[in-house]
Order: C-alpha cells, then structure tokens, then sequence
C-alpha cells in the first residue's frame, strides 16, 4: 500500500477539521464573542473620549485578539488527545508534522479568521479612520496565523497536564510578545501617519519563522504527550 | 573503545555522578564566597565614583553580571534539554531542572536592580524599553519552564516537555542581547566588548569581571546542590540511594 502524500494528508486534516467545527457551530462563537466583549469593554471601564478611545484601539484590540487566540488554543488537540485521534495520527505512514500543521490551518480558519473578519466592525466603534482599519486587517491577517502557530506548541505541551489551560497562557504568552509588538506597532505607526512598512515586514518575518519552526516543535510536544 | 570515554560516560548515571557533585558543591560555594568578597570590595572601595553618574553607577556590579548570568543560564538550561532530547541521558533533565530556578534568580536579580539604578538615573523604575521588556519575557520563560514542570507528574516526560520549551524559547536570549543595538532605547549600550576597548576604567571592568566569576560559580554550587535533591527525589526507589541512607544511619 503506497503511502498518502504529505500534502493530501494536509488537506485531508483540514476538511475533516473543518467539518468538525461545521457540526458543532458553537465552540467558535464563544472566542469571537470574548473577542467582542472585551474590546466592548474597555470603552465602558475608560469613559468614551474619542480622542483617547482611538489612540489605544490599535494595542487594545489587538490584545483582545491575543487573548481570544489563546483561549482558542485549548481546543486544537484537546478532543482528539481524549478520543484517541491524535494516537491514530501519530502512527500514520504520513509526517506527523503535515498532520499538526493541518489541524493549526482548520483552528486558525475556525477560530481566528473570524476575529480577523469582525475587527472593522470593533475598529469603528473605536473611531479609527477606513485606512487604518484595513491595516488592523491586514497586520491581524498576517499576525493571528502566527499566534496559532506558536500557540500549537503550548497546547500541545500541554495536553492532559494538570491545569492546563492556565498553563498554557503562562507557557504561550511570552512568546506572543513580539508578534503583538510588530502587530499593534504597525496599527500604530498608520494612526500616526507614518510608514507602518518597517512593522508589517517583521511581521511577515515572525510569521515565517513560526511556520518553518513551530510545526516541527509541535509535532515533537504531541509526541511526547502521546508516550 | 578508549578508557577515556568510558570514564566520562559513567557521570552521566545519577548513581555516580552524585557522590562526585557532593565533593564538589563545596570548591564552587567557596570560590563563590570568595569572588564575590573581592568583587563587593572592589566595588565598594577601589572602584572610581563615575563622572556623570556619581556613586549610583556601582549597582552596575551587580546588575551586569546578573543579566548575563540570567542570559547565559538559559542557554546551559537548553544545551542540556538539547542533549536529553538527542541521548535521551536521565541526567540531562535533571540537570536542565537543576539550572532553571537559579537562571529566574538572576532575571529577577537583574530586574530589580535595574529598577534600583533606573531610578536616579532615568528618573523612573521601569520603563517600557526593548532591553527591560525582553529580559521580562525571560523571567517569564524561566517562570512557565517550572511551571510546566511542576505541573506534569510523569518525571521523564516532564523532561521531554520542558526541553521542548526550553528550545523554542531560545530565541528570546539573542533578542535581549542584541536590543540595545537593533532598537534606539533608553538602555545604554554593551560597556563592555571583546573587540574594542572597554568604555570604562579598568577598576570598573576587573570588579564586573570578578563578581560575575562569582556569580558564575555561585550558579554551579546552586545547580549541582540541586542535582543532588532532583537525583534522590527521583530515584528514591532505587538500590544506591536506599545504600546512601543505609550508610547515613
């Protein structure tokens, strides 16, 4: 029996992910919700300066962005650890790493995607100008598939670990810090009316470092979380 | 194969490398005393006072050795998860847990001292620059490290795990390191460099140079002292240490 490609089995993940979440259509509402929730609440806990509200909407809402991304993590291996999916995979004749990297590309479709996409909406509220609004896209557009990237990694170092899920934000924080920098910077820099080049092309090259490298380590945590 | 390979790899079984990093704990711990008398006495009273930053600047002696020390800790600490990975040696772990606290000791240490100088000389104790804010994330890399390691029961996969981290937060050490050069921050820049004169006077340089001597031997006490605890804690079903107690007795 020939083995599946690397790239069939990706696609093979993804659609099974994707289909997945299409069942159960909840789950990821609850991040876009916290998502929306927090940012709503940050004009409630400041007073409504607009002034004020528009200089910190680019670090908050991408904080809030951070923090749904990470609440989401919980969810990438978590049900497939339990039911022994994870298992199956691991002894397939097919990369490991092909198969992580597939279930990362279904969570970020599923759970980030959707915080990319409702932003504008937040940004408005927010009263940020139309340019800088398609720049909190674009930088959450490069920026979230990093998060769920590095984020595998503590989700899966994490898995059937007592107290896990306060864990992983204590493991995945720190390393999110300079994907928030570039990020949040790169809002910031347009709402100044500066160049925010500089920023995004950090930005692409935090994300190409965790694509090259996060898979690998992942791969590596599900391993031993599997022994 | 040659006797020479096999001496070194006896050492790496906790049943005889613990006897030998007993012997040792001592030598590194009075080094250390002693280092760091000389280093507080330069400091203190052979040291000149800074022309521009007064008698403030001789927390220096502690800050600087600290940040490296703190820095160079985290790269043993993934040197040895690096080697449990590929040899798959029980000791490597162990040592690689043995490091960690001493390693967030020294983030810490640098943390607060540099609140400590920030104050008269920037006029703030912390502040938001790339230097300050990378050793933090440091701090915090060393904090989810234990963490993550108290928190799995399974000794040697708690190992495997925690060398995982370890590796992939590495890139962190050549982001503080380089901060000051690659962004335009408060922090003032490397005082001292191997390849062009130091920008200090020589008194200044030979206390920095001594306490972090003691520092560095201070943190081989520390983490061989440690070793030690890890290695009954783990193995305390095993027939050498129930010997060791036997002996005691």
């Amino acid at each position: 029996m020939s083995s599946p490609s690397v790239s069939a089995a990706f696609g093979g993940i993804v659609r099974r992910d994707l289909r997945l979440a299409a069942r159960r259509k909840s789950e990821p509402l609850f991040t876009l919700g916290f998502f929306v929730l927090v940012s709503s609440l940050f004009p409630l806990g400041l007073g409504p300066e607009p002034e004020l509200l528009r200089r910190i909407a680019p670090g908050v809402l991408w904080v809030a962005a951070l923090l749904a991304s990470m609440l989401a993590l919980g969810r990438m291996f978590t049900a497939d650890y339990e039911d022994g999916t994870l298992e199956q995979l691991a002894l397939a004749p097919v990369p490991l790493v092909a198969s992580v990297g597939g279930k990362v590309a279904a969570h970020w479709l599923v759970s980030e995607l959707p915080l990319v996409l409702v932003s504008p909406l937040l940004a408005l509220q927010y009263g940020l100008p139309a340019d800088v609004i398609a720049l909190l896209m674009i930088s959450l557009l490069i920026g979230t598939p990093a998060l769920s990237l590095v984020g595998a990694i503590g989700a899966a170092l994490t898995l059937g670990v007592r107290g896990g899920g306060v864990l992983v934000a204590l493991l995945v924080l720190p390393l999110y810090v300079p994907t928030l920098i570039f990020g949040a910077g790169a809002v910031d820099a347009g709402l100044a009316g500066m160049s925010s080049a500089a920023n995004l092309s950090l930005l692409g090259a935090c994300l190409i470092f965790a694509t090259v490298f996060a898979p690998p380590a992942a791969a590596a945590a599900v391993r031993i979380a599997l022994e | 194969m040659s006797t020479g390979l096999i001496h070194w790899f006896r050492y790496a079984s906790p049943q005889s490398f613990y006897p030998l990093a007993g012997r040792m704990v001592p030598w590194f711990a009075w080094l250390a005393g002693l280092s760091a008398a000389a280093g507080l006495w330069i400091a203190f009273f052979v040291a000149p006072t800074d022309a521009q930053q007064g008698e403030s600047y001789r927390i220096i002696f502690v800050h600087v050795p600290a940040s490296w020390m703190s820095m160079f800790l985290y790269l043993v600490m993934a040197g040895w998860s690096g080697l449990g990975l590929v040899l798959n040696t029980r000791l490597s772990g162990m040592m690689a847990h043995a490091v960690a606290p001493t390693g967030a000791l020294f983030a810490f240490l640098s943390l607060w001292t540099g609140a400590l100088w920030g104050r008269p000389t920037w006029g703030a104790y912390w502040v938001w620059d790339a230097r300050l804010t990378s050793e933090l994330v440091l701090f915090f890399l060393y904090l989810g490290y234990m963490a993550l390691n108290a928190a799995i029961d399974d000794p040697r996969r708690a190992d495997r795990a925690t060398a995982v981290l370890a590796l992939v937060g590495v890139v962190n050490v050549p982001i503080i390191y380089f901060s000051v050069q690659w962004w335009n921050t408060l922090h003032q820049g490397a005082s001292v460099s191997l390849t062009r004169a130091p920008s200090m006077a020589a008194t200044m340089l030979a206390g920095m140079l001594v306490m972090a001597f003691a520092f560095w031997m201070y943190s081989i006490a520390a983490a061989l002292a440690r070793v030690r605890a890890i290695m009954l804690e783990r193995e305390a079903h095993m027939e050498w240490t129930h010997k060791l107690k036997e002996a005691e007795a």
